[in-house]
């Protein structure tokens, strides 16, 4: 159990580190699916924990969330790089206030 | 026939509804027709109510006609109810005759104006109030009324409004009358709370049973409406309005500005009558303002160059001697001479806006001249509505009316000598600026040259108006006998020093002096007006008259600017600050939560986890 979400914690945070830090559109959407993989995990955990399969329901949910917003990013992506032939996310920031 | 009293508003109404909604998609045709026609049709229902009225007098020579319920609360429950009496029935038949024929006349006279259906909207919608105003059978509907024609008088002034100077003298006109429309209103609240009803004979009835003669609530009320009235009617001291409403078109000015509207202040008084009769003190205040106004406007309309500012303060002029008549107690006299002012009146305006059309809208008479021989039928009838006007004895309808007052105004109960001097006086400048005009206008060399003639449409009304200038004053005696029914007799109580005759001799005299004086002075030797102008004290008194006594002066400088000074100082007091800094604090906000839009996705994911972590810190450590 503490081990299971210790893993998930650092998975997490790595996830999270890496969205902040890198700039390529497609390390970002990859370290998206670091971070929600490491929710899953803790529901998993915590579902083998308490013996219910509501956690392992809730892991099938957030993988079919993330196939589709893998399919969204990974379509917007494409079209970002044909329109600005670049994924630095930082050079996109037109819609700045 | 009474009952179709309804409609004698109802047209106008329906009119200047459907003309104000659609009326620029109708032809130009259609839209006269409706305006006019409209008009036509309720004046011929008025003749058929009036037929009715005298052959058969219902009961109590009263017959109201209940509509609906207006309002009730409370106690309070003014009736939407026509009421029609001897009083009321003379002063509609004039509104619908007279505004008949001047829609009629206005057919042509705005035929080219690109507005003209508006104009006419705005026309029957002035019709359809003042009849409301005269048929009112509650204060309070007879406001609504005051306030129609008021509303129609701005939006008449301003009619043409690209042009500035309209829309300022429009302002002025609206903001001047409501200064007596506030006190009338006040005189309103007054008679409602300590008499409880504000239907006008119920009231008159507790007035006279609770207030003895000469009670501070009774001579409160009547100063106020007397307010009211002195602000519609043009009166000394707010008459300022009146001679810069000629901006407007001038069927407007004939109609509104000297037939019908600035008269209201006459019915008012004269619907309240029993009121003034329990407050001698605001009925001398009648009689002063009276005949002090037309003593003052008549020597400013001396001096006027413009024909219709003139008329203007010949108006106001009139008007003081009808507020001079409800003043001394002479009420029959007052409605009478309202009577055959309306028609000559109306008549001189419509004149004066044929001259101004044919000279290319040319005000100025000291530019006219010689129009007799190129105008024929305008120079007849202004000719007739003058010597009405200015009272050539024992012919014209003005004559008898103005006599009778002056007459009155020596023996009624509250009359004094020095009312029938001050009359006297009025009618020697009458006379004076009447004919000054007339022989500015018609005679002496060619001015400016006729561009344009008046067609048959404009002509005939003239005519018509010709026609009872001249023989409404054959009406004397049936009207004033037809008028008992409503307004008391004259109390004749002073008849020693001077005979009913002797006062009409001595007006003949004053007539033919002044008709002398203007002859000598614009006509055979121009040159002594000049050099009476010229001279240091008459070019003084000349220029003082010329800017009305400087009303406009000393309220520029007691009520305009000081209002002007204190509007900018106040610009920026407590309370403008605080709004200005709330307004600052928003901008202040705006801008910060404007830079944190960076439009960089990293920024906004560090701000979605910074903002998780705090919250779930708060809700962790609470």
């Amino acid at each position: 159990m503490r081990n299971g979400l210790l893993l998930a914690g650092i998975l997490f945070s790595l996830g999270l580190t890496s969205l902040l830090v890198r700039r390529n559109l497609i390390f970002v959407l990859m370290s998206l699916e670091v971070m929600l993989n490491a929710a899953g995990l803790a529901f998993v955990v915590a579902g083998a924990r308490w013996h219910q399969a509501d956690g392992q329901i809730m892991f099938l949910f957030i993988l079919a969330m993330a196939a589709a917003e893998v399919a969204v990013g990974l379509a917007l992506a494409v079209e970002i790089y044909r329109r600005f032939k670049s994924l630095d996310v930082d050079k996109l920031s037109n819609m700045k206030g | 026939m009474l009952g179709l009293l309804w409609l004698i508003p109802a047209l106008p109404f329906a009119s200047a509804l459907v003309l104000m909604l659609s009326g620029s998609r109708f032809p130009r045709k259609a839209a006269t027709a409706l305006g006019v026609g409209s008009i036509g049709i309720s004046a011929v229902v008025t003749i058929l109510v009036a037929a009715s009225f005298f052959t058969a007098p219902p009961p109590d020579h009263s017959y109201t006609q209940l509509l609906w319920t207006w309002i009730n609360v409370g106690g309070f429950n003014p009736e939407i109810a026509l009421r029609l009496d001897a009083l009321s029935l003379v002063m509609v038949l004039v509104v619908t005759f007279v505004g008949f024929l001047i829609h009629v006349y206005s057919a042509e006279f705005m035929m080219e104006d690109e507005g003209h259906s508006r104009f006419f909207a705005y026309m029957n919608l002035f019709v359809a109030s003042m009849i409301t105003l005269l048929l009112g059978d509650n204060l309070l509907l007879l406001m609504l009324g005051w306030e129609g024609v008021g509303l129609c008088s701005y939006l008449l002034i301003g009619f043409w409004y690209r042009e500035p100077a309209n829309g300022h003298a429009a302002r002025k006109a609206f903001v001047v009358t409501r200064v007596g429309d506030t006190l009338m209103l006040i005189g309103l609240l007054l008679l409602f709370t300590q008499l409880g009803t504000l239907q006008i004979h119920d009231l008159m009835q507790r007035a006279s049973e609770r207030w003895p003669a000469g009670s501070g609530y009774a001579v409160a009320a009547a100063l106020l409406l007397l307010g009211g009235a002195v602000g519609k009617s043009a009166q000394l001291p707010l008459q300022v309005w009146l001679p810069d409403a000629m901006a407007g078109p001038t069927p407007t000015s004939a109609l509104i500005h000297a037939a019908t509207m600035v008269t209201a202040g006459v019915y008012l008084i004269a619907r309240t009558h029993v009121l003034f009769s329990l407050a001698p003190a605001a009925q001398l205040a009648v009689a002063l303002v009276g005949a002090g106004t037309l003593l003052l406007a008549g020597c400013s309309a001396l001096t006027q160059p413009d024909i219709k500012r003139a008329l203007a303060y010949s108006t106001v002029s009139q008007i003081g001697y009808m507020f001079l008549a409800l003043g001394v107690g002479a009420w029959q006299a007052a409605l009478f001479h309202f009577f055959t002012h309306a028609f000559f009146k109306a008549l001189l305006f419509l004149g004066a806006g044929v001259i101004i059309n044919a000279l290319h809208d040319e005000h100025n008479i000291f530019k006219m001249g010689g129009l007799r021989k190129e105008l024929p039928v305008a120079f007849w009838t202004f000719l007739i509505a003058g010597c009405s006007l200015a009272g050539l004895p024992f012919f014209t309808a003005g004559f008898f009316s103005k006599d009778l007052i002056i007459w009155e105004a020596w023996s009624a109960d509250h009359g004094h000598p020095g009312f029938w001097i001050a009359g006297m006086v009025g009618a020697l400048l009458t006379s004076l600026y009447t004919f000054r005009l007339i022989f500015r206008v018609f005679f002496g060399p060619l001015g400016t040259p006729v561009t344009k003639r008046p067609g048959y449409t404009m002509t005939i009304p003239l005519a018509v108006l010709a026609l009872f200038s001249f023989g409404a004053g054959y009406l004397k005696e049936p009207l004033l006998g037809f008028l008992h029914s409503a307004l008391p007799a004259t109390i004749e109580a002073r008849t020693g020093g001077m005979t009913e005759a002797g006062s009409e001799a001595v007006a003949a005299v004053v007539f033919l002096v002044g008709l002398y004086l203007a002859y000598l002075f614009h006509l055979r030797k121009r040159s002594l007006a000049e050099a009476a102008v010229s001279n240091p004290v008459g070019s003084l008194l000349h220029r003082w008259w010329f800017a009305d006594w400087g009303f406009d002066w000393v309220y520029d400088k007691v009520f305009v600017l000081p209002f002007i000074w204190a509007a900018q100082i106040n610009k920026s007091d407590f309370i403008d600050a605080f709004y200005t800094g709330v307004a600052r604090l928003a901008d202040l906000f705006y801008r910060g939560l404007s830079r944190t839009e960076s439009g960089r996705l990293r920024w906004y994911a560090a701000g979605v986890a910074v903002g998780s972590v705090v919250f779930l810190a708060m809700v962790l450590f609470r």
